[in-house]
């Protein structure tokens, strides 16, 4: 269907079903039990699970299929943003002004970067786009201030002209009336679901991204990069100039960053320099890595694993571990939170590093490769090894 | 296993299907409740939004402490605190309005975007009514426009910019801190007095809208009192060596350097400076001098030696000898054994405040708490008799001169108090220039 054959098909379709369950996917433990702290089914944390979904399966057109190793994705990320809060602040609150804008700003942002920086490959091209993207977040933080005001973040105030502003229209970002922050909880025994209109507007658009790129994998297009990531030189030999294709890709991705960036916009109208940071670029390569390079699916769940950690890992705090080894004798109960301390709250980085670590060493294929891996296990165990390494396959791709 | 086939028709059917079940959840109604969160099972949940990591990461573990210590009062555990003390008698100690208060924390990290995300996920979350914390304006300023959004109040922390209260001011959002308006109105003078009226000051400042409008209220000050600014270099807020900004100063002319700088940023810069040798400098004849205009205890603790003799401002200060000051230290250090920061005072007296204004207000709602608090006056909380002037939500009441202690006699004692400015100095129109361009808007209840 959609131009996709019968197994991409059934992928996608199951990719459609955990998008919309997600809500009740991510809502496993009852309110008010102990557990109900690792619940992640909120609106915003879903929103951004959404949406760094985008970017990552972005980055990956570009990572994953030419090899080439950007470091400055984030700085499309903050244009997309940037030109979202424009919108609001030119027109009204109608987030169908400012994702098209986004889309184009970033891609034209990734053109020019993209065209200088595609001169070098491997580690020069790396340094080439982080330098780009540290340049505009300098740029965007202190030398463009009446664009976007600088470290306090682009915002929208009451004085703003917003010309399009109906009498009745909402006061935050919508589309057509149906607005971003509401939504509808489901009480189901001790359960509560949240389904937010802002989460399912970008799981659509995440959705069609994603349609999007297995589309671009599975086709020529995708092979030419796939080619370039195998031997460029090789390809450059046989008389095939393979820079149109790196540039198409990397324009791509920036576009895919740039609606991610004015999705966020569009989810919490508020735009800061800080988005364009280095940091925020090595995030989305963690993601790639974490979750699998090169596959479809790797991308997404890496990105929902580190935004998992980033925001419920980051909450525990003493006094909620305390409250879980209240049983233990009191000498015991300071010790084990002394130790567990250190990898929550602030510290959830350390916990994440130690994961990533472990990940980057045991399953170099990322989350996807060890699910295959569990897969294969489970394969073989139950028919015996008759399924063979041949006949398995290399799930999401 | 069987495959699926898949046909037009299917697919059509397929998104029908999924088409309906996209728009199903407009079909459920949303909760009933008059507003945000509202408490249920006995129990309100607040949420504390401190910076935990980046530059004022001390300055946001304080403030942490204190909102725990403000629970453990409202919750009538340890010794009361400033309870005794607070001019209305409203609170009991048996949570706020009957309900047992529970708290959630988060970190900021100093990033207005992580600190917009940490308080959504208190909001939607946890279910917290009310958002405390701060400790930059960018952050302060980003989340009170979130809380306004979101319809929950937002009691500000330790946020000093002259936007919080002006420019970005919000229905939803309060500030019982001072700001940079009135650090320059309480610094001018105790500056002519030690340095003179012929003075040509040189500015460092944190590049955002707290180092930018500290800067533009020290120098109206200054220039006041007839000192000159020859110089104003912004620097962003994430450096941390500050020597390069630093060496430009000496060839400046100028003979006082203004460090707008605060936390980790401050420590680092007047550390550069001191190593630079500028206090030994004599510039058009008279002694190098530097001045911070806003100080803390524990960025005084961080640049140890360094301050000695160096003038600032602050909101607070633990040596204070009135009744609501000795309470709150006595209880703050019983508990953690060191004193209270002027940033975990203004957090343990907002979280105070909000609660007092619910039980006077006799609902969580957050328009009843706005109009509680607006005009409110009070006292014993350690700051004298202050007021919650209506038109902006921000606090007015007397501001400390301090300046770094010479003779130190234990590791606490690093400031000393030079004078109290009195309130009626440092007080300011609504609509002054400094403060113009914004409006509160109305309070917004949520849902």
């Amino acid at each position: 269907m959609l131009g996709l054959n019968k197994k991409d098909s059934k992928f996608l379709l199951i990719v459609i079903a955990l998008t919309v369950c997600t809500p009740i996917l991510l809502q496993p433990f009852p309110e008010g039990s102990g557990l109900a702290q690792f619940n992640a089914g909120y609106p915003d944390l879903m929103q951004r699970f959404a949406i760094y979904g985008i970017f990552a399966i972005g980055f990956n057109i570009l990572f994953g299929l030419t090899g080439y190793l950007s470091f400055g994705h984030a700085a499309f990320l903050g244009v997309g943003s940037y030109s979202v809060v424009w919108m609001y602040k030119l027109l009204d609150y109608n987030v169908i002004w400012g994702l098209p804008l986004a889309i184009i700003t970033s891609g034209l942002f990734a053109l020019a970067i993209g065209y200088v920086s595609l001169r070098r490959s491997g580690i020069y091209f790396s340094i080439l786009t982080l330098a780009f993207a540290q340049m505009s977040f300098n740029v965007a933080y202190s030398v463009l201030t009446p664009l976007t005001n600088g470290e306090t973040g682009l915002q929208v105030y009451t004085s703003d002209k917003q010309i399009l502003l109906g009498a009745n229209e909402p006061n935050s970002p919508h589309l057509f009336g149906l607005v971003m922050n509401q939504s509808a909880k489901l009480n189901v025994g001790d359960w509560v679901f949240t389904f937010n209109i802002g989460y399912y507007f970008c799981a659509v658009i995440a959705i069609l991204a994603f349609y999007l790129s297995l589309r671009i994998f599975r086709s020529p297009f995708g092979l030419m990069l796939k080619a370039v990531k195998c031997n460029q030189q090789r390809m450059n030999y046989t008389g095939l100039n393979s820079r149109p294709y790196t540039l198409a890709a990397f324009v791509i991705s920036g576009m895919y960053a740039g609606l991610a960036g004015g999705l966020l916009a569009s989810m919490d109208p508020l735009a800061g320099a800080e988005r364009m940071q280095w940091t925020a670029s090595g995030e989305v390569v963690l993601m790639t890595i974490l979750g699998g390079t090169g596959t479809l699916m790797g991308p997404v769940l890496g990105a929902g694993f580190i935004k998992y950690f980033e925001n419920i890992f980051s909450k525990i705090n003493e006094t909620v571990l305390h409250s879980w080894f209240s049983w233990l004798p009191d000498g015991m109960e300071d010790a084990i939170v002394w130790v567990l301390h250190f990898f929550v709250g602030k510290g959830w980085h350390l916990t994440l590093g130690m994961l990533f670590m472990l990940i980057v060493i045991f399953l170099p294929g990322g989350l996807v490769d060890g699910a295959s891996r569990i897969r294969e296990w489970y394969k073989n165990r139950k028919g015996g090894g008759a399924a063979s390494s041949e006949t398995s396959t290399t799930p999401a791709e | 296993m069987s495959h699926i086939k898949t046909t037009r028709r299917g697919v059509l059917k397929g998104g029908a299907a999924v088409g309906v079940g996209l728009a199903t959840p407009t079909f459920f109604t949303s909760m009933a409740n008059a507003y945000t969160n509202a408490p249920t099972g006995g129990s309100v949940t607040l949420g504390f939004n401190v910076p935990q990591t980046g530059p004022y990461a001390d300055e946001g573990n304080d403030e942490l402490l204190a909102q725990q210590l403000a629970v453990a009062h409202l919750n009538g555990e340890g010794d009361g605190g400033c309870l005794s003390t607070f001019t209305s008698k409203a609170l009991k100690g048996n949570g706020i309005l009957g309900n047992k208060v529970t708290f959630v924390t988060g970190d900021t990290q100093t990033k207005s975007d992580a600190a917009r995300a940490s308080a959504k996920s208190m909001i939607e979350k946890d279910g917290a009514i009310m958002i405390n914390g701060g400790s930059s304006s960018g952050v302060a300023i980003a989340v009170q426009g979130l809380c306004q959004d979101a319809g929950v109040i937002f009691m500000a922390g330790l946020t000093h910019s002259n936007d919080t209260t002006g420019k970005d001011k919000k229905a939803n959002g309060f500030r019982h801190f001072f700001n940079g308006y009135m650090s320059g109105a309480a610094l001018a003078p105790v500056l002519e007095k030690e340095y003179g009226k012929d003075r040509r000051a040189y500015h460092l400042t944190a590049d955002y809208t707290w180092g930018w409008t500290q800067q533009e209220s020290i120098a109206a000050a200054t220039e006041g009192v007839g000192w000159e600014t020859v110089n104003n270099v912004l620097t962003p807020l994430a450096s941390t060596d500050f020597s390069s900004y630093i060496a430009p100063v000496l060839n400046s002319g100028a003979d006082v350097l203004v460090l707008n700088h605060y936390g980790g940023n401050m420590v680092n810069s007047l550390t550069n400076a001191i190593q630079f040798g500028l206090l030994d400098k004599q510039v058009n004849g008279k002694d190098f001098k530097i001045v911070v205009p806003l100080y803390s205890e524990l960025m005084a603790a961080g640049a140890g030696e360094n301050i000695k003799g160096v003038f600032g401002s602050m909101n607070w200060n633990w040596q204070l000898q009135d009744d609501g000051t000795k309470a709150f230290v006595k209880s703050f250090g019983e508990k953690y054994g060191k004193p209270p920061s002027n940033s975990a005072q203004t957090c343990y007296a907002q979280t105070l405040l909000y609660a007092d204004a619910c039980e006077r207000a006799g609902t969580h709602n957050p328009c009843g708490v706005a109009e509680a608090l607006e005009g409110f006056e009070f006292d014993g909380l350690g700051n004298g008799p202050t007021l919650y002037r209506a038109d902006d939500h921000q606090c007015f009441k007397d501001v400390l001169v301090v300046k770094g202690a010479e003779n130190p006699t234990n590791a606490y004692d690093t400031l000393e108090i030079v004078e109290k400015t009195p309130r009626a100095q440092v007080e300011y129109a609504p609509d002054h220039p400094m403060f113009a361009g914004g409006a509160l808007g109305d309070c917004n209840p949520g849902a």
